[in-house]
């Protein structure tokens, strides 16, 4: 049986980690690699690295993370942040990251799913969407981009379906309404998208102990769960998370 | 022992080369034909689409390299959409695949009630014995992602299976010295790593 993966979040700037509440108030919390080692060594199924600096001249840095990481994490992991073409997709794909992880760049240029998907494959990339609570959207929550400062036109479930349909093989879906609460994920919302679509959901935004994560599988329907602060700070290990969805039946990776 | 790594572009090439570097293996990344056939014994990788894969494999000559180089006797291990272009044909491509096992790949059905592609880490239950599991505990778990699956023709080429969309599928496969692998060795942890020293060290 496929098992559900715990997934560690780690945002990196100038090349160290921070974590800020609702994507403000950053403060460092250690250097990626060392962080991406132990959680490795903890049983992370999965890392993903958001690069929030993502400006050009600060790219080299991230590329020098990735391929650091690689070269002693043997589990996959992606990259996203400022990723916005075929080219950058290829020098961080070649520096040993599995996907690529696209939000804002396409919600403005959809076409980049389309590209990276015939040129790398569709598991390659991977759709992160910010989605804020609105009952005036047809699903009841909007996309919003730049980490929850510019609105969108876009409706979430609508965005989900016509990302699968260009070509995204897995969605994290960040609730910012949830994001840095450590209330628990959006469950409705988490439920709702993976329902909606064919390809995997990793529900990201307000994990704040191990029972959120089992909730969020049993509840939301999650294929994966992303976790941040609630290892970061030392609260909980990821062997924590993985024998709590044990203890509640859920199967999970629990030999490594 | 030299370990030829087949680079036709196709996707996790650098995951498979940083995982024979740690583990101190001598090998060569080349998508030179002549290159790779004095190599010992060859890792087939590649994740993403079955017909751009054959096309590129034979714009540089590699298809013929790899039959002469099954035909030699020598150890061939494809892993991901390398375990499904070893196969005759495949369903997500029009182009006539390598042949090396007879069979093909197959597309989960997306009437099953599970998400496509088929992502994460699943069980793999050895059916016959067989060097690539030996260093392997039972329960251990392996990281997959694929929407397409193989088939052999013979379930004598079955080595392991794996449970998913309610399907049990061939997730590990072999005829004679060519072995492959749907699942990804190289990130699958400590135990992934195993798999791949037992394929440097065995003595077939």
């Amino acid at each position: 049986m496929l098992e559900k993966r715990v997934i560690v979040c780690l945002d990196v700037r100038d090349g160290r980690t921070t974590k800020g509440v609702r994507f403000e108030g950053n403060v460092d919390i250690g250097d990626p690699v060392e962080m991406a080692r132990r959680y490795y060594e903890e049983g992370a199924d999965e890392l993903v690295f958001y690069d929030i600096t993502a400006s050009a001249e600060d790219r080299g840095i991230m590329i020098d993370v990735v391929r650091r990481v690689a070269s002693q994490i043997f589990i996959p992991f992606s990259v996203g942040g400022g990723i916005a073409d075929v080219s950058a997709m290829r020098e961080v794909l070649l520096a040993g990251a599995e996907k690529i992880s696209v939000n804002s760049q396409a919600v403005r240029n959809p076409s980049i799913i389309d590209e990276g998907a015939r040129r790398f494959g569709q598991q390659c990339i991977v759709l992160g969407m910010d989605a804020l609570r609105d009952p005036s959207m047809p699903s009841g929550y909007r996309v919003v981009i730049q980490g929850g400062r510019t609105h969108t036109e876009l409706d979430a479930r609508a965005w989900a379906l016509e990302a699968v349909e260009r070509g995204v093989g897995e969605i994290v879906l960040n609730s910012i309404d949830a994001d840095g609460t450590r209330d628990g994920y959006e469950l409705q919302l988490t439920r709702m998208i993976s329902e909606a679509v064919t390809v995997p959901v990793v529900a990201s935004g307000g994990a704040g102990v191990p029972a959120h994560v089992s909730e969020v599988f049993a509840d939301g329907r999650a294929d994966a769960a992303l976790v941040a602060s609630m290892v970061h700070y030392g609260d909980y290990t990821v062997s924590d998370i993985k024998a709590e969805m044990h203890a509640q039946s859920i199967p999970v990776r629990r030999r490594w | 022992m030299r370990i030829g790594l087949v680079d036709y572009d196709a996707g996790n090439l650098t995951s498979v080369e940083t995982a024979l570097r740690a583990l101190d293996a001598d090998y060569l990344v080349s998508s030179q034909p002549e290159a790779l056939a004095s190599c010992d014994r060859l890792i087939f990788p590649g994740v993403g689409d079955a017909d751009s894969a054959m096309q590129v494999l034979k714009q540089r000559g590699l298809d013929q390299m790899l039959r002469d180089f099954a035909g030699s006797g020598k150890l061939i291990l494809g892993i991901c959409l390398g375990a499904q272009i070893i196969l005759d044909s495949s369903e997500e491509s029009a182009t006539t695949c390598l042949g090396l096992i007879p069979g093909r790949a197959v597309r989960f059905p997306s009437d099953a009630g599970e998400k496509i592609p088929h992502m994460g880490w699943n069980r793999v239950e050895p059916v016959q014995p067989h060097p690539l599991f030996e260093q392997v505990p039972a329960d251990a778990s392996f990281y997959f992602v694929h929407s397409y699956y193989p088939v052999p023709e013979n379930e004598q080429f079955v080595l392991s299976r794996t449970h998913y969309a309610g399907i049990d599928f061939a997730s590990a496969i072999r005829r004679e010295n060519t072995w492959a692998v749907q699942f990804h060795p190289e990130k699958s942890g400590r135990f992934g790593l195993s798999m791949l020293q037992s394929y440097l060290d065995c003595t077939d």
